[in-house]
């Protein structure tokens, strides 16, 4: 199939290789960039280098100049010499740029028919995507060649218009405005209906809004957990009290939304000697099973990385960390409030159920949020 | 055969002494009014590459499985999104490349209008009379950081699926009406099957709307008012120097656009960018330590590592973590940029209109001001990174973090010093070198005079 000559490249193409031509490309982009930067700087400080600088730059703007620079320096030059000069530079010039332009312009039809082949003959991403910017850029060469050295600049100079606009104008717009209203009649009430009708496109666009269901009402605070959901890995099992070993996890989701990213909790089992939990929570955690909401209460990434020895949850985001013997508190990083934490019990069969909702509204905080 | 055209057009339309006038306007020849040009262009790629990509592109959260021709990934649960995504890279002809060059012409578009704000600041463009086109480009900006945002995260793929997730928590931020703006722009609480049609909608028509009338009104602007002048011999406020739209910057012009397209097509087939089948589909419970956003919001989430991790509260409400530095901090550095014109008329007490540029060492504070805020935003962008970084470097975090904050103020403060420092030496340097020339006094009253 030529489809599969398409896409094998990009997968197999290896890290260091990438990381080699993007260090290539940013390097090269800053030798320039830092050397055109340093030549100005250096010119800006010694103005006696800029001389000579700015005069090659008048010369390269200016082609007319150019041919004067071409220009014997002694005065003995006759009239015809100095002619002479101009014409022989401008043919040269002719010469020269029409050769480059030919040269850019077969470079790009080169690059066209790499493109087009690759294309017709399902070859890689590279020669595409080569011969596209091969026949561009030597598309792109001829034309800037062209403006160069085969049209004959000359520095135009325009006379703007002056932005201080003449008072009469204005005068004249009034002028015009205020006939134009007198009119009208009953002026009071077409500003009345004018008015009115905004209005109501305004309640129309607010309605609408509804349509789009942007009234939160209670789901910002609330998940499905509620009292007797038992807690259920993914793929559907249930989690008996001793089915973790201490210094273990596990995500755990209510049984009847298995999945759901915003019920999404960790259960973490640790010795319940070491637990600090506030006095209120003492039977949150039966035989050391902690649970807690998995979504940073910072900016709501998935709070996935366990440190055992330290009992710290850890957010990868903004790596925030809270301290799970403790109500999963904040203790570093950007996050100022725990995650909200699900008390638990376990049922006659030995099965961890919720044994109620989450201590807070889980997920990142907003100005409304009880806390 | 031009000729019979003209006519045809011109009995219709009676444009030939529009167009013919058209033909003389003049643009100057200096490198740095480019900048804006390639923003220009890298748009028109962008609509050009999008089109294409949008025949593609699924925008629905239903669950799939997917079988095309990406092996590691066949039969691996994924959003029809992501899966539309997988099919455009693997399996349609070109497809590849063409996301890669959309991808990197937005980086492109981004950083070409914040290196054309550069220009405009360090060399006082905004002045008078361009208030409102530096404020139209800031709206650009704006639009095109949104936008840019909201094209890698509808991908639906586990790196943008942070990205996503960070996004929400910030509009969530918005004092009293973030919940509604929220629901408003993802549908829910996510994630919620109307947030990528959503995103997708707003990705596809409204931002690139607006962006698209905003150019037109920028390059409107630019037409009526001209550009400015670098100064020099020769150049005044009364006259505008370089060279004719036809022939000579016509030509060039398509060469740059040309240039630009052939770059985006270079990068889009040999430099890899974002490459989501390696991330993933977006799952609830894997992670991707390292995760960073495109490089435009870099310093918003640098920001959001450094600012410390403070409980506050407004009276009985809680002000979320994420609103200083997602939401504040972004808002006041944009209306500082909005006000910066009638913040410098304060500083130079300078209220005329201009059409020759001020070169930064003229204006040693603006500049000092620039260079001190471009590494402030340096070292959040740096931070942005801290734990990339912090690995490689072999040492702590939180250690890390605690140097960039104390950095992120002696950073500025050092830069500022001496971009103020170097600006006077060049001033004082060029004053000696070149005698002072009588300046050429503009004074719009006299012109006035003559003019009636
Ligand atoms: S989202 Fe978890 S630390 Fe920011």
């Amino acid at each position: 199939m030529s489809e599969n000559g398409l896409h094998r490249e990009r997968p197999d193409l290896d890290q260091a290789t990438e990381r080699k031509i993007r260090t290539t490309a940013w390097f090269a982009t800053g030798v320039m960039l830092s050397w055109n930067l340093g030549k100005r700087v250096a010119f800006a400080l010694f103005p006696s280098l800029c001389a000579q600088q700015s005069e090659k730059q008048v010369a390269a703007s200016n082609p007319s100049q150019l041919a004067n620079s071409d220009r014997p320096s002694s005065s003995r030059a006759s009239d015809l010499n100095l002619t002479l000069a101009h014409e022989t530079h401008l043919l040269r010039r002719r010469r020269w740029g029409t050769f480059l332009v030919g040269c850019s312009f077969a470079a790009s039809i080169a690059g066209f028919l790499l493109f087009f082949t690759a294309y017709w003959t399902g070859g890689s991403n590279q020669m595409l995507g080569g011969g596209l910017a091969l026949f561009l850029s030597g598309w792109a060469a001829a034309f800037i060649f062209w403006a160069h050295l085969l049209t004959a600049h000359k520095e135009a100079v325009e006379p703007r218009e002056d932005m201080q606009p003449p008072a009469r104008d204005r005068e004249e717009f009034e002028q015009a405005f205020c006939d134009g209203s007198r009119e009208l009649q009953r002026r009071g009430l077409l500003k009345l209906i004018t008015a009115t009708g905004l209005g109501f496109v305004a309640l129309t666009v607010v309605s609408l809004f509804r349509s789009l269901g942007f009234n939160p009402n209670n789901a910002l605070y609330t998940t499905v957990w509620k009292r007797g959901q038992r807690l259920m890995t993914e793929d559907g099992k249930t989690i008996r009290a001793d089915t973790l070993e201490p210094g273990s996890t596990v995500i755990v989701f209510p049984e009847e939304s298995l999945g759901s990213e915003k019920a999404q909790t960790v259960l973490v089992r640790v010795d319940p000697s070491q637990l600090q939990l506030p006095d209120s929570r003492h039977d949150w955690a039966p035989q050391g099973n902690l649970a807690y909401s998995r979504v940073c209460t910072h900016a709501g990434c998935a709070v996935g990385l366990y440190l055992r020895t330290a009992h710290m949850l850890m957010c990868p985001c903004h790596q925030s960390t809270f301290d799970v013997l403790r109500g999963a508190q904040p203790t570093g990083g950007p996050a100022a409030r725990p995650l909200p934490q699900l008390p638990l019990y376990v049922d006659s069969d030995g099965n961890l159920r919720a044994a109620g909702g989450f201590s807070t509204p889980p997920g990142p905080g907003f100005w409304g949020m009880p806390s | 055969m031009i000729a019979s055209i003209a006519r045809w057009l011109d009995s219709r339309t009676r444009a030939a002494k529009f167009a013919r006038s058209i033909m003389n306007h003049v643009f100057p020849d200096h490198w740095s009014f480019m900048l804006g040009e390639i923003a220009l262009y890298a748009f028109v790629i962008l609509v050009i590459t999008g089109t294409f990509m949008a025949l593609f592109f699924d925008g629905s959260s239903a669950d799939v499985v997917y079988h095309g021709s990406y092996a590691p990934l066949v039969g691996v649960h994924m959003s029809s999104a992501y899966q539309s995504v997988l099919h455009l890279s693997f399996d349609v002809p070109a497809g590849l490349v063409i996301r890669q060059m959309h991808h990197w012409a937005a980086d492109i578009f981004l950083g070409a209008i914040a290196a054309h704000l550069l220009r405009i600041y360090f060399t006082a463009a905004y002045r008078k009379p361009r208030e409102l086109n530096w404020m139209i480009g800031l709206t650009l900006l704006l639009l095109a950081i949104a936008n840019g945002f909201l094209g890698y995260s509808i991908c639906d793929d586990l790196l943008s699926g942070a990205g996503l997730r960070i996004g929400y928590s910030i509009l969530l931020s918005v004092p009293v009406i973030g919940p509604w703006l929220t629901f408003l722009a993802f549908g829910g609480t996510i994630p919620v099957s109307a947030t990528i049609p959503r995103l997708f909608a707003m990705h596809i028509f409204l931002f690139p709307a607006l962006i698209a009338t905003l150019i037109g009104a920028h390059l409107a602007l630019i037409w009526r008012q001209m550009h400015t002048n670098y100064p020099g011999k020769g150049r005044n406020d009364r006259v505008i120097v370089g060279s004719r739209l036809w022939p000579s910057y016509t030509l060039k012009s398509i060469g740059l656009f040309l240039f630009v397209f052939a770059v985006v097509a270079a990068l889009g087939s040999f430099v890899q960018i974002d490459p989501v089948w390696i991330y993933g589909p977006f799952k609830a419970d894997a992670i991707l330590p390292g995760a960073q956003p495109d490089w435009y919001l870099g310093w918003i989430e640098g920001a959001m590592r450094l600012f410390p991790s403070v409980n506050t509260h407004f009276g009985k409400w809680l002000i979320p973590e994420v609103f200083f530095p997602g939401f504040l901090f972004p808002a006041v550095v944009f209306i500082l940029l909005y006000a910066f014109p009638f913040i410098d008329k304060l500083i130079s007490l300078d209220f005329r209109a201009h059409n020759v540029l001020r070169m930064p060492w003229e204006q040693p504070f603006n500049t000092a001001l620039g260079c001190a805020v471009l590494a402030f935003l340096s070292v959040l962008f740096v931070a942005g990174g801290d734990d990339v970084i912090a690995v490689a470097a072999g040492a702590p975090l939180a250690w890390m973090r605690e140097l960039l904050r104390y950095l992120a103020f002696a950073a500025p403060l050092l830069t500022g010093v001496v971009a103020y420092a170097i600006c006077e030496t060049i001033r004082r340097r060029r004053s000696r070198a070149i005698p002072a020339q009588p300046a050429e006094p503009f004074e719009r009253s006299e012109v006035n005079v003559e003019m009636r």
